[in-house]
């Protein structure tokens, strides 16, 4: 019984990955959505801080000639890959809005999900050792330390906010 | 003037001081019980009256400032470099926070201000108020220090005095930027506030929570002006820089938002130490990282530690707030150390699946959210320091990091005040949880239904699928916030006879923090679809001779013409753009390029019809300088809107969560005769 009801589960993840391997997979894109996609994962170089796909600025000494250069790498049927290593070999590699995948950068995006993973691994477990603690109050140490008016104003808060909010 | 502007300061720096070194003295007189000549007492209110004085002084510099930069006393580099005498009125307020040792007068004169308030009503507890004040007086002392010595704002300038002055930056002269800059700096400066009333507690063992109830008003109120300024300067973004967006994730942006999440992450868990006794040692870090976190916004957006479009003022006093930080740091770390014993939790957790708990989840995501921001800016530093190599981290990087991370505790806004204190039982949750469900899969069928897909040409669309998410979570936590007030407003109207509406209202009275926090949470809401709506986000850039059209969503704009207009300060062109819709004329729109004559800088003002569905953002680019036609840049921004009406919700909200309470005696209740309402309905909250 308990085989069946793993096989179940099993299928029922597999089929899941699938389905968003497919999501992911089916990369059919025209050339303006590659342009409006990659013109967002790059930089102007003028300085205005801004994506390469947004920068406004009329007589923008940068951005013309790169949307230029980017539209020629689409048009050559090159991988976003290769474009977006092109660029940051051309302009160096602050031309990319966002850290690479590879070596040091990698660091970048590994950190906000291992500290995440950290922090609610910790938090699960300590809910859990909390949990299965005997409370101070049940044996009544903090209530016999507790003088009446502070005993009265928690109460009052905890009336106040019982079932939420501020 | 300049004179008597330094010297206020040098006697502001004197009595702060003093404040900090009797004020100490009298507080450890008092602690060890020494005998003294002069009574302890005595001289902290000495000390006190020192810091009341300092407000008077500082005051008088920061007149001098303004005093100057309106009679355009160009002898003070300061006012040479950012004011002209064209400058209209409102905007000379400005020049005292555009430039470096302006904003940072402005800092000492906020926090001075606070000081003030903070003193008058010491009598409240005076004791902790004596802690409090002292340490805010050290705090005072180190920006004074900067003021009277490493970027003072009434330096004299070397050399023939000009004319006029260079101007104050074009992209300062908006309106919001009278206000914004301030309202952002009570909510940095406010921060010191509940940080010195936390370090002066743990120093002093303060017995009972009192001091947290005292730290939450104030905590409240700056966290209400620093959600008012990052929002503020989000529409002077989206108004001002012409990009069709309101947040870029910049560093002076991120700067901003990070003591935001922590100051909502300690709003939130206080609540724990205030109803259970829980989470002390953690609610004290959390105040401290607040306050050191708006340091660090500061040494980022003045020490140009990172490349900014928003840091408009840039020095070398980062190792003044290196320096500081590092105080600070020590003294909390020390503190604590020594005082841990007195931060003991007086109850533990019962169930993983109960209120307690969703704050503790709640926590860790607003702390998640505030390292990843902090991560993300700071790690092009680490990258050069690690491997000699800078890169950017934008908004790529922040949004497929921290959106998600948004999603999810928006996720645990809805569920959190679902669960029950304590402990939950199946059946609860799922009474509780059936109508937001029910919304929320509705959301999800209607938004396949209009056609919002998380896919778009075979592949995964990131932003759609980031808004059907966000819409279909909004609508499950709307729907059990609603559900909420109904609960307890259909009990008060069944035994009252009041009608749905008054008996809201009353239920709202009646527990203003529960449904104050309640309403912050729809306004949070509301912001969140508004931001969602930039998935679908659409322009067009067209250059346009006389009659040209171009269209965009159910909007055709016509170029009718151009204009032109001057003043003393600026030249500007109009384009003037007929806007039809169902080809029926309905407005006009007139997108403008200035160039400023002081510092003949180019500044786009943005044309704006904003309506609930969508904003018409018309942006005028200038001219071709080949073919002498206007280049027009036309914007759809679906639902912005909404982030503007949520903020208002949210002020809203927690103007009544600062409000005290009706309490059950005051609580006039009209009765009908044959009803005698049940005790616990004049209680409030859910019977």
């Amino acid at each position: 019984m308990r085989c069946a009801s793993t096989g179940v589960w099993m299928k029922a993840l597999q089929a899941g990955a699938l389905a968003v391997a497919v999501c992911f997979s089916m990369g059919a894109t025209d050339a303006s959505s590659r342009f409006n996609d990659l013109g967002h994962r790059l930089m102007c170089t003028c300085g205005c801080a801004q994506l390469l796909g947004e920068c406004n600025h009329v007589g923008c000494p940068e951005s013309g000639r790169e949307r230029n250069e980017l539209t020629a790498a689409i048009a050559a049927g090159k991988s976003d890959k290769e474009i977006l290593n092109w660029f940051a070999a051309k302009y160096g590699a602050t031309m990319l809005a966002a850290p690479t995948t590879e070596g040091f950068n990698l660091v970048a995006w590994i950190a906000p999900f291992a500290v995440f993973g950290a922090a609610l691994l910790g938090t699960v477990l300590l809910v859990r050792r909390w949990s299965v603690g005997k409370t101070l109050a049940a044996t009544g140490a903090d209530s016999a330390s507790m003088d009446p008016a502070e005993r009265a104003r928690r109460e009052k808060i905890r009336r106040d906010t019982e079932d939420g909010g501020f | 003037m300049a004179a008597f502007g330094s010297f206020a300061l040098l006697i502001a720096l004197a009595l702060a001081a003093y404040n900090l070194l009797a004020g100490a003295l009298a507080l450890r007189l008092i602690a060890t019980g020494q005998p003294a000549r002069i009574s302890p007492e005595r001289l902290a209110d000495t000390a006190r009256r020192a810091g009341i004085a300092s407000f008077v002084a500082v005051t008088a510099a920061a007149f001098a400032l303004i005093w100057s930069v309106f009679t355009n006393d160009f002898s003070i580099t300061y006012i040479m470099e950012h004011s002209n005498r064209a400058l209209p009125g409102p905007y000379k307020f400005s020049a005292l926070w555009s430039g470096q040792e302006g904003s940072l007068l402005l800092w000492a004169w906020l926090l001075a201000a606070y000081g003030f308030v903070l003193r008058l009503t010491h009598k409240t507890d005076v004791k902790l108020y004596a802690y409090a004040g002292t340490i805010l007086a050290a705090i005072q002392a180190f920006f004074l220090m900067i003021l009277c010595f490493a970027a003072p704002p009434f330096a004299l300038y070397q050399g023939a005095i000009p004319d006029d002055g260079n101007g104050l930056n074009p992209l300062l002269q908006y309106p919001e930027m009278v206000i914004h800059p301030p309202m952002l700096y009570l909510g940095y400066v406010g921060f010191s506030i509940p940080f010195a009333f936390a370090l002066g507690a743990l120093m002093m063992r303060y017995p009972g929570e009192k001091w947290i109830k005292v730290t939450r008003i104030w905590t409240m109120v700056t966290w209400l002006f620093l959600t008012c300024g990052i929002f503020l300067g989000m529409h002077w973004a989206y108004a001002v820089l012409g990009w069709g967006g309101y947040w870029g994730w910049d560093p002076v942006e991120n700067a901003s938002f990070m003591p935001w999440l922590t100051g909502t992450a300690f709003l939130h868990s206080v609540m724990m130490q205030e109803k259970k006794g829980m989470m002390k040692s953690w609610n004290v870090w959390l105040i401290f990282s607040t306050f050191l976190l708006t340091l660090l916004g500061t040494l980022l957006t003045r020490a140009g530690l990172v490349s900014s479009v928003h840091a408009f003022a840039q020095s070398s006093i980062g190792t003044w707030f290196v320096v500081f930080m590092g105080l600070v740091l020590a003294v909390c770390i020390f503190t604590y150390v020594l005082q841990r014993s007195h931060l003991k939790s007086e109850h533990h957790l019962e169930s993983l699946v109960s209120r307690e708990s969703s704050f503790l989840f709640n926590n860790l995501v607003l702390l998640t959210a505030c390292f990843v921001i902090l991560w993300g800016t700071l790690f092009p530093i680490i990258s050069e320091y690690v491997v000699g190599n800078k890169v950017t981290v934008g908004a790529p990087f922040y949004n497929r990091v921290a959106v998600p991370i948004g999603i999810f505790l928006l996720f645990l806004t809805g569920v959190g005040p679902l669960l029950p204190w304590r402990a939950t039982s199946f059946r609860s949750i799922r009474r509780n949880f059936v109508l937001p469900s029910i919304a929320l899969w509705a959301t999800v069928i209607v938004c396949f239904a209009v056609g919002v897909r998380p896919w778009k040409d075979g592949a995964l669309d990131q932003g759609n699928f980031y808004a059907l998410v966000a819409f279909a979570v909004s609508a499950g936590v709307m729907t059990a916030i609603l559900s909420e007030f109904l609960r307890g407003a259909g009990v008060i109207s069944r035994q009252t006879g009041r009608n749905l509406i008054a008996a809201t209202w009353l239920l709202t009275r009646r527990n203003t923090r529960r449904y104050g926090g309640y309403i912050i949470h729809i306004g949070v809401v509301v912001i969140v679809i508004g931001l969602a709506g930039a998935a679908f986000n659409r322009n067009i850039e067209s250059e346009m001779a006389l009659h040209d059209k171009m269209s965009i969503g159910p909007y055709t704009l016509e170029n009718v013409g151009a204009t032109q207009d001057s003043n003393a300060n600026y030249n500007s062109e109009y384009a003037r753009l007929d806007v039809y819709k169902d080809g029926k004329k309905q407005f006009q729109m007139t997108p403008e390029k200035r160039v400023y004559l002081a510092s003949e800088q180019p500044q786009t003002m943005v044309a704006i019809h904003s309506v609930p569905e969508w904003d018409l953002y018309v942006v005028y680019e200038g001219t071709n300088p080949d073919s002498g036609q206007p280049i027009i840049k036309a914007f759809l921004n679906p639902l912005v809107g909404w982030i503007w009406a949520g903020l208002v919700i949210l002020v809203w909200g927690t103007a009544i969560a600062l409000v005290p309470s009706l309490s059950p005696a005051s609580a006039v209740v009209r009765v009908p005769a044959r009803s005698a309402p049940t005790e616990p309905a004049f209680k409030g909250g859910i019977v």
